[in-house]
């Protein structure tokens, strides 16, 4: 346990050292948020949301989707998919730690680290917009713990999800249209591209059963009260059953693959 | 052997070498083509929630969509080596590229062809047609020539950024992911009509990188709808120059960095 602990917390330290990186990431967030801003209003002033959500609420949903956007597994750890391509995994396995879990600890640095660095600033600016194009804050403390809790939520899932993408790499052609295909997915059914309560009535059961919804709109309908605080039980036990089985797939997945594993020497 | 023959050489070679592996050749494709096919869902989804944005229908935003996405498939297929020209730098391999008695731009042009970026076309050619053919168009030999036109100037422009954020990796790497703003972020400014804009973010996509004349005012000579700017027709067809005069302006900027270029001596 403290093996894994260190590794996160190795992991971390390390992240954080990429500030550059984050400051291009917050230019580029603000500027997508505005054009996404800018496009959202105008929808809404041209036709009825029919009681979905209301335009400040919509724009706080945006906002927050650009802070958090270091969670979204889109893709998988990229130094363990490096290691899987030229062969160094080989080492990984000699190591005495469970691999699923070390490469799980890795995956939960890399998505709150550069979060952390990128989130908190455009949280501040967007909230310091003028009217009609700022972020919001939550309408309750009651809120804002259940956004806090549902969030850590999404991050478990998340990982589990990044973590099969990096696993299916190992094999080469199915890895490639995992890590082609998924990102789409993630992208459309999370709400990132656009606010769920948004999609036509017929599709909201579908979409909020899928498990995308858990990594960026369930915390984002609590954080602008779409959701209250009291169904937090339920929505955080519907992210849990969904990372339980993408764990599940995750390791069984490894596992396969550990059997008939073939190291070319050189 | 001159200049565009040497091309063409590099690029058969390129494709001989991704088509040694179709089977991910496919697979690239078709994700590509679904990463974009969601972003287009995007869009629906908004108009089937809210009926129109401003005056303009589904269709009709289908045309902006489909004209900046075949710009920016083709721009990424055949600017593949500006976009990833960083990795040269860092590595040393650019120094390679000096010692030969041809001109830059020719070689890392020729670097690669990205073939699995024929996904996104194919799907922005369907939604084009889809939408041309709902939107009623009247084409005309005049409006197909204006249509290619706007589509090769958004091919120009892109490259051109392209080759700006390229020269910006002779002095850093780091940070270059703020260039995706105007690529990425500004296909989605793009795949929307210009005029819902405000006005700070409609003059930067007039005057500093002219995605609006790529792709807006074409689209308002194919349709012959009112312009809120009251421009002609004559300079709505004309207006996709624009790209190739960014493109001119950013062969300066190349030029200008390679001057000051030292390498890393690795």
């Amino acid at each position: 346990m403290k093996a894994y602990l260190s590794i996160v917390r190795m992991r971390f330290i390390a992240l954080l050292q990429y500030r550059t990186a984050a400051v291009a990431g917050v230019f580029t967030q603000f500027f997508f948020g505005f054009v996404m801003v800018m496009v959202i209003r105008q929808f809404f002033f041209s036709g009825d949301a029919q009681g979905a959500m209301s335009l400040a609420q919509a724009v706080t949903y945006i906002w927050l989707g650009q802070a958090m956007l270091g969670m979204m597994p889109w893709n998988g750890d990229n130094e363990v998919i490096a290691m899987i391509r030229d062969g160094n995994v080989a080492y990984e396995l000699c190591r005495p730690l469970n691999i699923y879990t070390h490469w799980y600890c890795r995956l939960l640095a890399l998505r709150t680290a550069p979060t952390l660095l990128r989130s908190l600033p455009i949280f501040l600016i967007a909230g310091l917009l003028p009217a009609g194009y700022n972020l919001q804050p939550p309408p309750s403390p009651a809120a804002f713990a259940a956004w806090l809790a549902a969030v850590a939520g999404a991050l478990l899932l998340g990982c589990a999800l990044s973590n099969i993408i990096s696993i299916s790499t190992l094999w080469t052609v199915a890895g490639e249209g995992m890590l082609r295909m998924l990102p789409a997915l993630v992208i459309f059914f999370s709400g990132s591209l656009v606010p769920l309560p948004l999609f036509p009535q017929w599709a909201q059961a579908i979409v909020n059963f899928l498990p995308f919804a858990g990594l960026v709109d369930i915390p984002n309908q609590f954080f602008v009260g779409t959701l209250a605080p009291a169904v937090l039980p339920l929505m955080l036990l519907r992210q849990l059953a969904w990372t339980a089985v993408f764990v599940l797939i995750g390791a069984g997945l490894l596992r396969l693959a550990t059997k008939r594993v073939v190291i070319q020497g050189g | 052997m001159n200049g565009i023959s040497l091309y063409f050489k590099l690029i058969r070679i390129s494709v001989a070498s991704q088509m040694q592996y179709r089977a991910s050749f496919v697979i690239m494709s078709m994700g590509m083509a679904l990463v974009t096919v969601i972003e287009f869902g995007g869009i629906w989804v908004l108009f089937d929630r809210f009926g129109s944005l401003q005056q303009w229908t589904l269709a009709e935003v289908g045309l902006f969509y489909g004209i900046i996405h075949c710009s920016f498939a083709l721009s990424e297929a055949l600017g593949r080596g500006f976009d990833i020209f960083h990795r040269y730098v860092q590595r040393g391999d650019f120094d390679r590229l000096l010692l030969r008695p041809r001109s830059t731009v020719l070689q890392v042009l020729g670097q690669e062809l990205q073939l699995m970026r024929f996904g996104r076309l194919a799907q922005a050619m369907a939604i084009l047609i889809w939408a041309s053919w709902t939107v009623g168009v009247q084409w005309t030999v005049l409006k197909f020539a204006v249509l290619l036109f706007a589509i090769a100037g958004g091919v120009l422009l892109f490259i051109g950024i392209m080759i700006v954020q390229a020269t910006v990796s002779f002095w850093t790497i780091q940070g270059l992911e703020f260039m995706n703003s105007f690529t990425h972020g500004g296909t989605y400014m793009a795949q929307h009509p210009l005029s819902i804009f405000d006005g700070w973010l409609r003059n930067f996509f007039l005057f500093v990188i002219p995605l609006g004349c790529v792709n807006y005012f074409p689209v308002l000579f194919i349709t012959g709808k009112q312009d809120i700017f009251g421009t002609t027709p004559l300079f709505q067809a004309l207006a996709p120059l624009a790209g190739a005069v960014f493109l001119l302006v950013s062969l300066y900027v190349w030029r200008f960095g390679l001057s000051r270029y030292q390498s890393t001596g690795s």
